[in-house]
This record gives C-alpha cells, sequence and structure tokens, in this order.
C-alpha cells in the first residue's frame, strides 16, 4: 500500500480531534483571540477523501540548504549570530508510527528575539545574516533534523508586560489534510514558559509539555552545535476501514 | 486491570501569529534568495484541465473588520473530481493540477485571491456524490487552532440540495455562509470568525 513515493496511502478516517487538548478559540488572556473567535459550535464532520486526502511535496521541492538557517540567508562564508543549535525529532501519528514524506516548515525570530517583517518594530537589531525561515521533509521512519540558532525571547503588546519565551513555529503536513497543524516549539528550562499568555491557552500541563523540546548532549555537534529533540504528533488513522474494504487490501 | 491502548496525544496547536509569512510565504514578504518561490503560490498551468475561475475574499473579525495578516490554504480536487495525492484511491488526478494553494491576504486590503479550476464532484464515504467543494483552512495570530471549512458554488444548486455534509448543518439559515455567490469567473468566499453571519467551521 505504498506508490511511487513511498508513502503509505492512507486507510480510514481519522481519529476525532481532542479539543480539550488543543487550546479554545476564545482566550480572553491572549487577547487577540477575543474578536476571531468563533462562538458558534463546530460542525462534526466524518472524514471524506477531502479530509483524508493532502497535498504530497518530494524531496526535490526543497534547496540544499533550506534545512539549514544558520547559512541560508548569510553570506557566503558567514553565518547568523547566536547560540547554534540543531533541532531534532520523529513526526508520528498517534499509534506511534512514523509520518514519511511530510513538509515541516518553521520560522522564527533572531537570537535578539526580532523577525525579519515589516511588522516588527521591536529595537533589538536585525542580523543581516538571518532570515528566519527553513523547511525539511521528513525521512522513511519520519525523522526530521534542522540546524538554526536559538531565537531570543521578545516583548509583544497584550498586557502590559508580556513576553514571548524562545520558541520556534512549526508547520506540519500529514498525509491527510485533516491533520494540518501549525504550533510553536519551547525550550526546556525556559522560565517565560509558564508566564507566557499564548502558552496558557493550553489548559493541561501535560499538553504543554509536549511542546517543550529536551535539551539532547546525545545528538549535539561536538565543538558546532547543542541540540534539541521535538517529537510531533498527528492524528492517528482508524486502522480498520470496513466500508471500503477490497481484496488484498 | 486492562491493556493499555498505547496511544499518544496529538501535539497541541498553537497560533501562527503575526510573522506566519516568513515561514509559509518568505518571498512574499521580502526574504528572497532562500527559497526560490512560495509554495503554493498557484495551482494551474496552461495545460490544466476545466473551467478557470478564481475564489476571492476576505477574513472578517467580530467587528467585520478584515484581518490583514491572515493565511489561507486551499485543497480541492481535479476537474473530474480526483485528489492529486497519494492516497486517491481512484485513479490519477490531472498532472498539471496541485489541488494545493496557499495565499496570505494582502496587508493593505485583506483580499486574498487563488487562480484555479472549478473541481469535480467527490464521494461522500457511503458513495454519494458531494456537491463540488474546497476545503479551505484558516490561520491567523488570534486563532488558536486552524479553522477548517468548505466553500460550495452558487450556481450548483442542485448538487448542493442533495449534498450529504451540508445536509448535517442543523440550523439551515447557516448554509449559505459555505455558498459563494459568482460574479464572472470569480466567486467571492468572505469568512466571518463571528456574529450573524459567523461561517461554519467543522471539526473534520
Ligand atoms: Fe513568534
Amino acid at each position: 500500500m505504498s506508490d511511487d513515493s513511498g508513502r503509505r496511502r492512507p486507510q480510514g478516517g481519522f481519529y476525532p480531534r481532542d479539543l480539550t487538548w488543543h487550546p479554545p478559540a476564545f482566550t480572553p488572556g491572549y487577547k487577540t483571540s477575543v474578536l476571531r473567535a468563533p462562538q458558534k459550535a463546530l460542525v462534526a464532520l466524518d472524514s471524506t477523501l477531502s479530509e483524508t486526502t493532502g497535498p504530497a511535496f518530494g524531496h526535490d521541492a526543497l534547496g540544499p540548504l533550506d534545512d539549514d538557517l544558520v547559512h541560508n540567508f548569510a553570506r557566503s562564508g558567514e553565518s547568523a549570530i547566536g547560540e547554534r543549535i540543531v533541532v531534532h525529532g520523529r513526526l508520528v501519528d498517534e499509534n506511534g508510527r512514523g509520518v514519511a514524506g511530510a513538509l515541516i516548515e518553521v520560522w522564527q525570530a533572531n537570537a535578539g528575539g526580532r523577525y525579519r517583517h515589516r511588522k516588527d518594530g521591536y529595537l533589538a537589531p536585525l542580523d543581516g545574516n538571518f532570515g528566519g525561515c527553513g523547511r525539511t521533509i521528513t525521512g522513511p521512519d519520519g525523522r526530521y533534523a534542522f540546524r538554526t540558532i536559538r531565537p531570543g525571547p521578545y516583548p509583544w503588546p497584550n498586557g502590559p508586560n508580556d513576553w514571548r519565551p524562545s520558541h520556534i513555529h512549526f508547520s506540519v503536513f500529514g498525509d491527510g489534510f485533516a491533520q494540518r497543524l501549525i504550533t510553536q516549539m519551547y525550550f526546556e528550562g525556559d522560565p517565560l514558559i509558564p508566564r507566557c499568555p499564548i502558552v496558557r491557552t493550553i489548559a493541561d500541563p501535560a499538553a504543554v509539555a509536549q511542546l517543550v523540546a529536551a535539551l539532547d548532549m546525545a545528538e549535539t555537534l561536538p565543538m558546532d552545535a547543542l541540540a534539541y529533540k521535538f517529537d510531533i504528533v498527528l492524528r492517528g488513522r482508524r486502522s480498520t476501514p470496513f466500508e471500503n474494504r477490497r481484496e488484498g487490501n | 486491570m486492562v491493556q493499555p491502548l498505547d496511544r499518544l496525544r496529538e501535539t497541541p496547536s498553537q497560533t501562527a501569529g503575526p510573522y506566519v509569512h516568513i515561514g509559509l510565504t518568505p518571498n512574499l514578504c521580502g526574504i528572497a534568495g532562500v527559497y526560490p518561490r512560495d509554495l503554493g503560490a498557484s495551482l494551474v498551468n496552461e495545460d490544466t484541465r476545466g473551467a478557470r475561475i478564481a475564489i476571492a475574499g476576505r477574513v472578517l473579525d467580530g467587528t467585520g473588520t478584515p484581518l490583514k495578516d491572515a493565511l489561507l490554504e486551499l485543497w480541492q480536487a481535479d476537474a473530474n473530481g480526483l485528489y492529486p495525492a497519494p492516497g486517491e484511491p481512484r485513479g490519477r488526478a490531472d498532472p498539471h493540477f496541485a489541488g494545493w494553494g496557499r495565499a496570505a491576504v494582502d496587508a493593505q486590503s485583506g483580499e486574498y485571491r487563488f487562480e484555479t479550476i472549478k473541481p469535480g464532484r467527490v464521494p461522500f464515504p457511503d458513495g454519494r456524490p458531494m456537491a463540488p467543494h474546497v476545503t479551505v483552512w484558516i490561520v491567523a495570530r488570534g486563532i488558536n487552532l486552524g479553522l477548517s471549512t468548505r466553500m460550495y458554488f452558487a450556481d450548483e444548486e442542485a448538487a448542493n440540495a442533495e449534498d450529504p455534509v451540508l445536509a448535517r448543518i442543523e440550523h439551515r439559515h447557516r448554509v449559505a455562509t459555505l455558498i459563494a455567490p459568482r460574479d464572472g469567473d470569480t466567486y467571492r468566499f468572505d469568512i466571518h470568525l463571528q456574529g450573524e453571519r459567523e461561517t461554519v467551521f467543522f471539526d473534520i
């Protein structure tokens, strides 16, 4: 059950999403959500082909430095300023199966906490060698890795003195569009994590813990970069699609 | 005691935030030279089969103000109702059709626009044909979990009337929030996050 790109053919529909594990739409501690939160209940919909299928991205779509934020915007022979790190992990589904061939896109602030974006007016300087975007495609077992610098924390206008912990934004595709997910990765030991109004949109501390990458000394690059491990879990699929079982399935 | 189910929990969502463009449309936001082009910038090429259409609109907050920082993704079948995806079990879709597109709303006007083709009909799991539709996914600052909806076509009245997904919507007056009126070759799909005309969002 795999095609020429080596990806598993999707099987049954998705397990329902546990909406209590995710942040609710309306979270007044994060003020922007107040006018952007739908107020009516979501309409539940069983997975159809429109949700169980999704776009595929080949490895040929990527350039050689796409997974290296230290160098992909830097002038030749130079590199971004900051603590050099490797972020690695596995993309799996709720059944623990690796999700292969999936596109992961990341974006982040520079080491001073400043984004390369016209809307970011923070007084920390831009780094001429840091763009802030990267992407990679998971391997056959769902593994991925990229190289970057640790982003700095930054203040933002929400409450009178709110700061974002160091974080990397992640956008993840599975093999069905219903698995589409955007989230943020935080760093083990950061004292700003429990103070952050965006982190606090998540009610369950165990769910927050799932967003905190562990320092991983075993995977450090000696004399080069520290490593953090961040595993990502996408929705799983029912393994018994009785309604469309065919010979040989 | 019973056996444990050994199931993992889905990674919780966090907002895409105001700087989502850096990651998903870097060329559009002035970060040139990292990727040759932004992914999802076009769904079609000159060889794509089907009726050319555009889908355009805005995403409006609870005061009726268009968001200037939203990003949308669209996923749809080709003109024959086949998805260009490894998981499409019914046959091979048009190789000149991407099926997936990504667009940020304009930073001044709040307008988004996709150039695409009109999709064919896709079967519901029980075999009944669904009406032609596109799946739309919306993220932005202040949206904690990406919102999923569907756009249907106003000139498909008969198909819409028998669509099994639209039939699931209990409050019948809300069905209209998913049906895009046609103006020439453009279908207009405004997405209301709140209020009287709040768009139906799905838990898919
Ligand atoms: Fe951020």
